[in-house]
């Protein structure tokens, strides 16, 4: 654990942190890209170079700014007035708890099953990729369907009704 | 010819200064004394060009529109940068009473901070990357996504509906020619078979009876170069592609509510960016710092980066001067039906050059295949009323 | 062929950017303090106030009736109506303004104050060098800035100031019919130039 990690750490907990406590829904949006930042940093403190810029690429790319623009279009981004926080909390508290616990109990089995974490393999952006067409073309070919599939359901939705064009 | 010493040393000679630079220092503190040291010299060299650039541009502009340009600050007014430094300087920093002043504060740094990183992966000349990354291609795609995010900070907290519409429309224009943009440069990883940008210049070093492998040279490279060229365009919200902008019906886009200083950085965030991606350009189509021609080796290697730079520059300013603004239905057509096929063609063309091998028939066939596509799709575009002049629903 | 006006716009701004260096008559500007091109007739700019004769106080043809005040859509004219009269330019005794002043901060060169004037009394000038360094005063011109001459009223617009003179010269030969004894009357005032002599 080094001094880099406890920073990035700090940042990526307080941009968590802040986007669900800050009350302006963008402001928490924002917030939320501190975190992928973070994390994304993170990834590449532990030399996981494709990861952290996958996760800059995508994350805070495409996800943040499809959140913002997904507050923008749905509703005003103004803070409503009777406060952000949903009555039933407790509920949502529980369901964090028991993702956090599976999290957690997945994390220290992993570290269990681990034989030793000093041997972590050196795994270039060459090595991904070339797993990627070939062990796993199978996984990536299913995935890349489902992507096309979910695509040609949205131009479907979005294609205007035949007779109300023009 | 790069062995001889002199041309060695000419061409190494900012990689020498640093080292002897850094070696006065002790050897505890050389690593991140280099790395200092590069950030600054990046940190100041792009905004001195930035500054020729403008002069360039106003000169060049009124050129093209048979005036003389800005010709009163100094000789034949070249000065003129400096004016326009101090005056930007100096105004006033007006923050509207309802913007949101953390978030308005922010969005000029992010732009400036993000577009700066890009060049920490270009190669400049013969080892003259600041860092080697192994997924180097893939860093300045991921980091280049991240202006939009800014632009949209900007356009939101102003609270402004002009500032507003332009981020809106500058992120839905960047995310829209972000793909063909990216896909365009799959080509060369496809071709090279690697994310660095150095070895992607390593690949087109070479030289057939004294010409270049450039990627410019082959049909797919052609093809993947002019795509490249229009996403690029499109991605710095330079003219004919500067909606966002359009002072006609927004005033400025996103940097409406923006003075002074903070104005004058969105400005150096827009020509860093141009920067940058020229240089991208270059580097993967237009073999970044090698020679032209193989007896021009002798010339330093950072020279041919810097002209090549300067060149797609020039390129700009002269579209600039030329295309009126496009519409904004205009505009995610031309991205949406028409690079994009054009683009995932250019890269079955590419896939096709990769394993038809050595031979005339691989040039003949992709040639062939390019051209049809582009051919029978403009066609098809042009039946189809997309481009073309404009008809009116209600107005006929 | 799709593609080829974009080919055509950039040949032909680049025969531009390469051609107003090679022959000076491309360039379609001048540079403005060093050369100047000469303002057309109809230019107006700013309004003045037209006198006859010699003495600016004694020819001004404005009779203080306040119509261009009301007119005037920004409201930037500001007159002071005197308490005793003198000859106008048709000789009939009238008012005078004692303060006729128009703030060219304001003023809009719509010269509506020059069409709503009965006594052709107010024109529209040609100078549009009006910057000064004092932004209250110095934008406010009176009625001695605003006076300018007969003469030079024919100097910037000769057509027009021709029409108007020949309209006056017909209306003072009316009301000294009506007065039966022109000379007595006249000879106090100085007589206007003859349209065409500048
Ligand atoms: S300038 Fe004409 S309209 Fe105005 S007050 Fe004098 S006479 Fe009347
Ligand atoms: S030109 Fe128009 S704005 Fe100016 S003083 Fe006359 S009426 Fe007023």
């Amino acid at each position: 654990m080094t001094f880099a990690f406890y920073v990035i750490a700090a940042l990526t907990v307080a941009g968590g942190l802040a986007a669900v406590l800050l009350r302006n829904t963008v402001h928490c949006a924002l917030a939320v890209t501190i975190a992928f930042a973070g994390l994304a940093m993170l990834f590449l403190d532990l030399d996981a170079q494709f990861a952290g810029f996958a996760q800059i690429l995508v994350y805070i790319g495409a996800v943040a700014i499809l959140i913002v623009f997904a507050i923008l279009l749905t509703r005003n981004s103004e803070t409503p007035r009777d406060g952000v926080f949903s009555r039933n909390w407790f509920a949502g508290l529980f369901v964090a708890a028991a993702i956090f616990a599976v999290l957690g109990w997945a994390v220290l089995h992993s570290i269990a099953v681990l034989p030793n974490h000093a041997a972590v393999p050196a795994v270039t952006v060459a090595q991904i990729g070339q797993a990627l067409v070939g062990r796993y073309v199978l996984p990536l070919e299913i995935v890349a369907l489902l992507l096309t599939a979910a695509m040609i359901g949205a131009v479907i939705i979005a294609l205007d009704e035949k007779g109300r064009t023009k | 010819m790069i062995d001889h010493p002199i041309v060695y040393q000419a061409d190494q000679i900012f990689v020498l200064l640093k080292h002897w630079l850094i070696g006065q220092l002790p050897s505890s503190v050389q690593p991140a004394a280099g790395v200092l040291l590069s950030v600054v010299v990046i940190i100041c060299l792009f905004p001195a060009l930035f500054a020729v650039t403008t002069i360039i541009e106003r000169k060049g502009l009124g050129r093209m529109q048979n005036r003389l340009g800005p010709n009163r600050t100094g000789p034949f007014g070249i000065l003129q940068p400096i004016a326009d430094g101090i005056k930007s300087l100096t105004k006033e920093d007006i923050v509207p009473t309802s913007a949101d002043g953390v978030v308005h504060f922010l969005a000029p740094v992010l732009l400036v901070v993000v577009v700066f990183m890009g060049f920490a992966v270009l190669p400049m000349g013969r080892n003259m990357a600041l860092t080697d990354m192994d997924a180097g291609l893939l860093f300045f795609f991921a980091i280049g996504a991240s202006t939009e995010l800014s632009v949209f900070m900007a356009g939101w907290s102003s609270r402004n509906k002009y500032s507003l519409l332009g981020a809106m429309r500058a992120v839905a224009q960047m995310i829209s020619y972000e793909v063909p943009l990216l896909l365009s440069s799959v080509a060369v990883v496809m071709i090279t078979g690697s994310l660095s940008l150095n070895k992607i210049v390593e690949a087109q070093n070479h030289y057939t009876w004294g010409l270049p492998h450039w990627y410019i040279f082959t049909p797919w490279g052609l093809a993947g170069f002019l795509i490249f060229c229009i996403a690029a365009t499109a991605e710095t919200n330079r003219s004919p592609f500067d909606l966002p902008e359009g002072e006609s019906e927004l005033v400025a886009g996103y940097h409406t509510e923006y003075s002074g200083f903070k104005f004058a950085l969105f400005f150096l965030g827009e020509y860093v960016g141009m920067f940058s991606i020229s240089g991208l350009g270059a580097t993967l189509f237009l073999g970044g710092w090698s020679a032209p021609l193989q007896i021009l080796n002798f010339i330093p290697s950072w020279f041919w980066f810097f002209s090549k730079l300067m060149a797609a520059i020039c390129v700009f300013i002269w579209m600039r001067g030329t295309f009126p603004r496009l519409r904004q239905d205009q505009l995610m057509n031309f991205a949406w039906k028409f690079c994009l096929p054009l683009v995932l063609t250019n890269l079955f063309v590419t896939a096709l050059w990769r394993f038809l091998g050595e031979g005339w028939l691989r040039w003949a066939l992709c040639t062939a295949i390019l051209v049809v596509v582009y051919v029978a799709m403009a066609r098809a575009e042009m039946r189809s009323g997309h481009f073309g002049s404009r008809r009116y629903r209600y107005a006929e | 062929m799709f593609g080829e006006g974009i080919l055509k716009g950039l040949a032909e701004t680049a025969k531009n950017f390469f051609g107003s260096y090679v022959s000076a008559d491309r360039l379609t500007t001048v540079e403005y303090p060093e050369k100047r091109l000469e303002p057309i007739e109809a230019a107006r700019v700013f309004p003045f106030l037209v006198y006859d004769g010699g003495d600016w106080q004694a020819g001004l043809r404005c009779v203080a009736c306040q119509i261009c005040e009301k007119e005037c859509p920004p409201k930037c004219i500001y007159i002071e109506k005197s308490k005793d009269k003198k000859p106008d330019a048709v000789g009939k005794m009238q008012f005078y303004p004692t303060r006729f002043d128009i703030d060219v901060s304001v003023c809009m060169s719509c010269q509506i104050c020059v069409e709503v004037c009965p006594f052709d009394a107010i024109k529209m000038d040609k100078l549009f060098e009006l910057a000064t360094d004092d932004r209250f005063g110095g934008l406010i011109l009176d009625r001695g800035m605003l006076a300018k001459s007969n003469q030079y009223f024919h100097g910037i617009h000769p057509t027009e100031a021709a029409e108007v003179d020949a309209r006056l010269t017909a209306e003072r030969a009316k009301s000294a019919a009506k007065a039966g004894a022109p000379a007595a009357k006249d000879a106090g005032r100085p007589q206007p130039p003859p349209p065409g002599e500048k």
